[in-house]
């Protein structure tokens, strides 16, 4: 199972770059590995204002339809159309290209409610077992 | 207790486990669901071939006089004509005309039968013809003893050759009991793809010796019930317990082709009667306007009125939009537009007719 160390994670399997006040969102590798393969990601409209674990986007696979929440507040400065046509990049490259949306975050000490890579990484663990 | 230590495994659990196959739950059967993904499995299917672990379906064997016996009275469909060695789709219905299950009549001697039935009804279905065959008829449930596995898709009858050379010249929906790997079982030209296919029948402890020796031809990849899932939906077929249930008519269902109503059967009557009062619903096929996937239990609506229920739903990965099937109020022409969705979501969709993917192997 990837987890890249940089990243801050949510217990519904979103990860947060946090890069100055930008924090680009996406779904981590035991997501896209649950979800299996996705066939559609409904984007967030640019601007939306969106709250700390509350509702960014709607992902399909083949398979259900599940909520993605967002790691952080904000406002959504950004959103991956390249996985409106291909949203199996997603699958294919969860932490990189295959990004949800950039959000303008206005609370940075939400940071705290969120999980770094080893503190994940065991909450992982203790799923699979 | 762990529920999946009440699971069920088929004789081929250990070869999904060394393919980390990812595995799920199915009708008290702990069953692989994909093992690269649903869509290459899918894809993989039309365009090559593939194999599929189906141990967990029930078999019965009936011996006697088609009539006689009572088996012609619990056969919804026209099995008095049908030869030997030849197979035939039908239902067994309750009193009210609902569908018990739906399942594959093979007729291995004028006066022998091999019945194949879904994995979650085997119990009920047993019931069922117990109760209804004649005292001197022999019924068999072989459901434990037998496994099977379906090869499908256009390099099927080249992959059969290697395995089982007496039955590539099967015609579709017609069996033989030949040799595979040295022992005489049944093969029949079926399947829930809606390709060229074939479906393998051998007792428990042979079924692993025939998946080796499929899946060691590197044209043969192993598929999971997702696959199987979309790709028996892109042909508009119905699932038990989802599409069509003990409170569905086949009328409803749009499966009276499958019906002889010229003969007596269980649930005629109430059949009969659904017809001279008019259907409650009617069955429709519907495709997205989008990569958006209708669900099972999503409403169907015409404008802003609620007028039917989805029973299946997914993505279809050759035509890239969503499709399925469900249930309406009053019948729709193809090309309607319709709504699919719940209070929240609504996506735009149109009726249409089935299959959804024309021009396969199937017939070839």
């Amino acid at each position: 199972m990837n987890i890249p160390g940089e990243l801050y994670f949510t217990k519904e399997h979103e990860w947060v770059r946090i890069e100055g006040d930008t924090g680009i969102v996406g779904i981590t590798d035991y997501a896209q590995h649950s979800l299996g393969d996705v066939t559609f990601v409904e984007l967030p409209k640019i601007g939306a204002d969106v709250k700390q674990f509350q509702s960014l986007a709607t992902i399909e696979s083949v398979k259900a339809a599940s909520d993605i929440f967002s790691p952080v507040s904000g406002k959504v400065a950004e959103a991956n159309k390249k996985i409106e046509d291909d949203p199996a990049l997603v699958n294919r490259s969860c932490y990189s290209e295959g990004w949800i949306a950039k959000i303008k975050m206005c609370e940075p000490s939400e940071k705290n409610n969120l999980m770094d890579a080893a503190a994940y990484k065991k909450f992982v663990e203790r799923l699979e077992h | 207790m762990d529920a999946t230590e009440t699971l069920k495994n088929t004789p081929l659990s250990a070869h999904h486990g060394s393919l980390s196959a990812k595995m799920a739950p199915f009708a008290g059967w702990n069953m692989p669901i994909q093992y690269e993904g649903i869509i290459a499995e899918t894809l993989y299917t039309r365009q090559a071939v593939t194999c599929f672990d189906i141990c967990h379906m029930g078999e019965f064997i009936v011996r006697g006089d088609l009539k006689k016996s009572g088996l012609d009275n619990i056969i919804s469909g026209h099995i008095d004509n049908l030869g030997i060695g030849s197979c035939r789709y039908s239902s067994i219905l309750n009193e009210g005309g609902g569908v018990i299950d739906d399942l594959i009549v093979y007729r291995k001697a004028q006066e022998e039968w091999m019945i194949v039935i879904n994995a979650a009804t085997i119990e009920k279905d047993k019931n069922h013809f117990l109760k209804h065959l004649s005292k001197n008829a022999h019924f068999e449930d072989v459901s434990c003893g037998l496994g099977k596995i379906d090869l499908q898709g256009p390099l099927s009858r080249e992959i059969l050759k290697t395995i089982a050379p007496g039955a590539q010249g099967l015609g579709y929906y017609t069996f033989t009991e030949t040799d595979i790997m040295g022992e005489k079982n049944i093969v029949s030209r079926t399947g829930y793809t809606g390709e060229l296919g074939f479906e393998l029948y051998a007792p428990a402890e042979k079924i692993a010796a025939i998946w080796e020796r499929l899946t060691s031809d590197k044209r043969v990849k192993p598929a999971g019930l997702g696959a199987r899932d979309v790709l028996r939906l892109e042909m508009g077929y119905s699932l038990y317990g989802q599409d069509i249930d003990d409170d569905t008519s086949p009328l409803e269902a749009g499966l009276e082709k499958f019906l002889d109503l010229n003969k007596d059967f269980i649930g005629k009557k109430a059949l009969l009667q659904q017809k001279r009062s008019g259907l409650r619903r009617h069955r429709i096929f519907f495709k997205t306007l989008s990569r958006r996937s209708p669900r099972h239990n999503h409403n169907i609506y015409i404008s802003d009125k609620n007028t039917g229920i989805v029973t299946s739903g997914t993505f279809s990965p050759h035509l890239g939009y969503g499709i399925g099937m469900g249930f309406v109020s009053t019948p729709l022409d193809a090309g309607q537009a319709i709504l699919i969705g719940d209070d929240t979501l609504k996506i735009e969709a149109a009726t249409c007719k089935k299959p959804f993917i024309k021009n396969t192997s199937i017939k070839t």
